[in-house]
């Protein structure tokens, strides 16, 4: 059995974001990239699923250019049996992203995907849905526990204030949220092993891009806090504030 | 607090494979997210967090230059010396635990053991499920280890072992003790298991230094070693003295690690400490202290890893490895203190890693050969003359 877990190459968020020259994307200089966090619960949860069944491939993918090759070489070395690079140099939105992931999977035959529920980059945390919906999967998003046994899947999910359980079978769409496991650090003999797996490196399935970045710019420096005084009497002068100057009561 | 990024002011990590990167990436992760959080305490309290060892063992640090068919992970030496810088980062205790383990016993092991012995001890040692030692330093006999009064005698199916040794990091805890002995006046090592009659290794109470490590003594009354227990490939002090070469190596990228925590830390608290209405950074004295630690840093750096690469090729010479552990030693110390400074007061609480880097790196700076002994091993090899003789 295939599984794959889709994941991407991110800038580390405490990396210092600077707008490229264009406007539009991101300046990669000085940026240090990593494995996108909720995309290393997504590895686990295929390499747990992996070893408890004693049997299966854990098949890493990645959409993007050549330096996405750093993510996919940690996720081998963690543990994961091959990768796939759908090589695109170009900006891709998620419906593009998961149009090319989805033809991959369904080449592959993978009937169990993961993903991890967003990544840091974009936010948009919609990539694991559209691929499922691209390839008529089954989906259960934001998962915090996951049990399979023999078709049935039950999965934990976290909803606003709560968690919501529900069940589905095979094929199927995991997005994973932090909780759901503790990610194994990459051995050092995992690293060395990882030397002999493979990346497959091909085209990515055509650009159907359906949004255009327009621009991108960095939000407007904060301003700096007021002490209007530290006991109550500045309390008169602090409603008056917020109602004339912030209008916000 | 923000994660460590490490640092590199002249962008050595171009000079690093893709899998050397992958392999300092892991253990700095480990370090971040498992050392530093409990060290404090067990420094405080005296104890060595033994917890870490079988998670160490599977990550793969203990033997990882050795090959896969030992438990190795067949690394090389800039991974390795990557290793210890990042460890040392976390403390020169745990950094000590893994250079005794790879490089004080695994090594002979592997270097001077039988094929059984190899079979037998290396995995265990790798995965950390076994723990071993090395006994060299007697009470009597320091920098001048050929001079060691502890003695083996041939006996009916092995030998009898007598005498002391002292100083030994992991001893109270190990399974096992690499031990040198003279046999007929000529050093040989030997496997001592830690139930073998007549052994014992107290643990040595009252540092200042390395609070988070075990040191013990070693006390040998009539023990005896089985014949199969004796290093076959081992014979005169050139073989411990290979060993202190494998963990002296390590101690060099070692203590860069601790630089780079004392720098780091420094760092962060001169740009926030305000003093006359500004931060410390921005005054000369304490830009000159940051210049100077990063030069320092840098220095090691390259050091370490040309270091490295003669290593890799088979051409360093000890001399070399003296060089890189007695000039990185002494400036990590420098820097340790000069950070301390920079810290003012809060230098000396335990919310900071400072003074525990600092009363670490005292030790440091001495052991496998003190800042004195690698001046003189220099000066010999530079002039001809033996000043310790």
């Amino acid at each position: 059995m295939k599984i794959a877990v889709c994941v991407s190459h991110v800038p580390d968020t405490a990396s210092k974001i600077s707008v490229g020259s264009d406007g539009k994307t991101i300046d990669p200089n000085g940026v240090t990239f990593i494995v996108n966090p909720y995309d290393e619960f997504a590895i686990e949860e295929a390499l747990k699923f992996k070893e408890s069944k004693g049997e299966g491939e854990v098949v890493v993918i990645s959409v993007g250019p050549d330096a996405n090759k750093e993510t996919l070489r940690k996720a081998l070395a963690m543990g994961a049996d091959s990768g796939v690079l759908l090589k695109d140099d170009n900006y891709r939105d998620s419906m593009s992203v998961a149009k090319a992931l989805a033809v991959q999977i369904k080449e592959m035959d993978a009937r169990l995907v993961f993903f991890g529920k967003q990544s840091v980059d974009y936010d948009n945390s919609i990539v694991g849905q559209l691929t499922a919906e691209l390839l008529g999967y089954n989906c259960i998003s934001v998962v915090v526990d996951l049990k399979i046994e023999g078709d049935k899947i039950t999965a934990e999910r976290e909803i606003e204030g709560g968690r919501e359980v529900v069940e589905t079978s095979f094929p199927v769409v995991i997005t994973t949220q932090k909780g759901l496991n503790e990610p194994r650090y990459a051995s050092l003999k995992g690293i060395m092993a990882a030397k002999k797996k493979t990346i497959e490196e091909k085209p990515a399935a055509e650009n159907i891009n359906l949004i255009e970045v327009v621009q991108m710019k960095k939000p407007a420096a904060k301003q700096p806090g007021k002490i209007i005084g530290t006991d109550s009497s500045a309390v008169p002068e602090l409603v008056r504030l917020l109602k004339e100057e912030a209008k916000v009561i | 607090m923000e994660k460590f990024k490490g640092v590199d002011y002249f962008n050595i990590e171009n000079l690093l494979t893709e899998e050397e990167i992958l392999v300092r990436n892991s253990v700095r992760e480990f370090v971040e997210d498992e050392i530093i959080p409990i060290i404090e305490k067990h420094y405080s309290n005296g104890t060595f967090p033994l917890e870490l060892v079988p998670k160490l063992g599977e990550l793969g640090v203990f033997g990882l230059t050795l090959p896969e068919e030992y438990g190795g992970a067949g690394l090389n030496n800039v991974s390795y010396g990557l290793v210890m810088q990042e460890l040392e980062r976390g403390d020169s205790g745990v950094r000590s635990f893994a250079s005794v383990q790879s490089g004080l016993v695994m090594y002979p092991i592997f270097a001077f053991g039988s094929e059984q012995q190899k079979k037998h001890w290396l995995p265990k040692l790798a995965s950390g499920e076994k723990i071993g030692c090395f006994g060299l330093t007697e009470p009597d006999y320091g920098s001048n280890p050929g001079g060691m009064v502890t003695k083996a005698v041939k006996t009916n199916g092995g030998y009898i072992l007598n005498g002391a040794k002292m100083w030994i990091t992991n001893g109270t805890i190990a399974d096992i003790a690499i031990v040198w002995a003279k046999l007929d006046g000529v050093v040989k090592g030997f496997l001592v298991e830690k139930d073998f009659e007549g052994f014992s290794a107290p643990e040595m109470k009252g540092k200042h230094s390395l609070r988070a490590s075990i040191t013990s003594e070693l006390i040998f009354q009539d023990v005896f070693v089985p014949e199969e227990n004796i290093l076959p490939g081992s014979g005169g002090l050139k073989s411990p003295l290979m060993c202190l070469n494998q963990a002296r190596y390590g101690i060099a990228w070692g203590v860069t690690g601790s630089m780079m925590a004392c720098y780091e830390t420094s760092l962060n608290y001169a740009k926030s400490r305000v003093q006359f209405s500004k931060p410390i950074a921005a005054y000369q004295l304490t830009q000159q202290k940051l210049v100077y630690m990063l030069t320092e840093i840098t220095k090691s750096q390259l050091l370490n890893f040309q270091l490295a690469k003669l290593k890799d090729k088979n051409e360093v010479k000890h001399t070399h490895i003296s060089l890189a552990k007695r000039n990185n030693c002494e400036k990590a110390l420098e820097i340790a203190r000069i950070s301390r400074e920079i810290l003012g007061a809060n230098g000396i609480l335990d919310e900071y890693p400072i003074m525990r880097h600092s009363a670490n790196l005292e030790s440091v700076k001495t052991y496998e050969g003190t800042h004195e002994m690698h001046t003189l091993i220099l000066g010999e090899d530079i002039t001809g003359y033996a000043a310790f003789e």
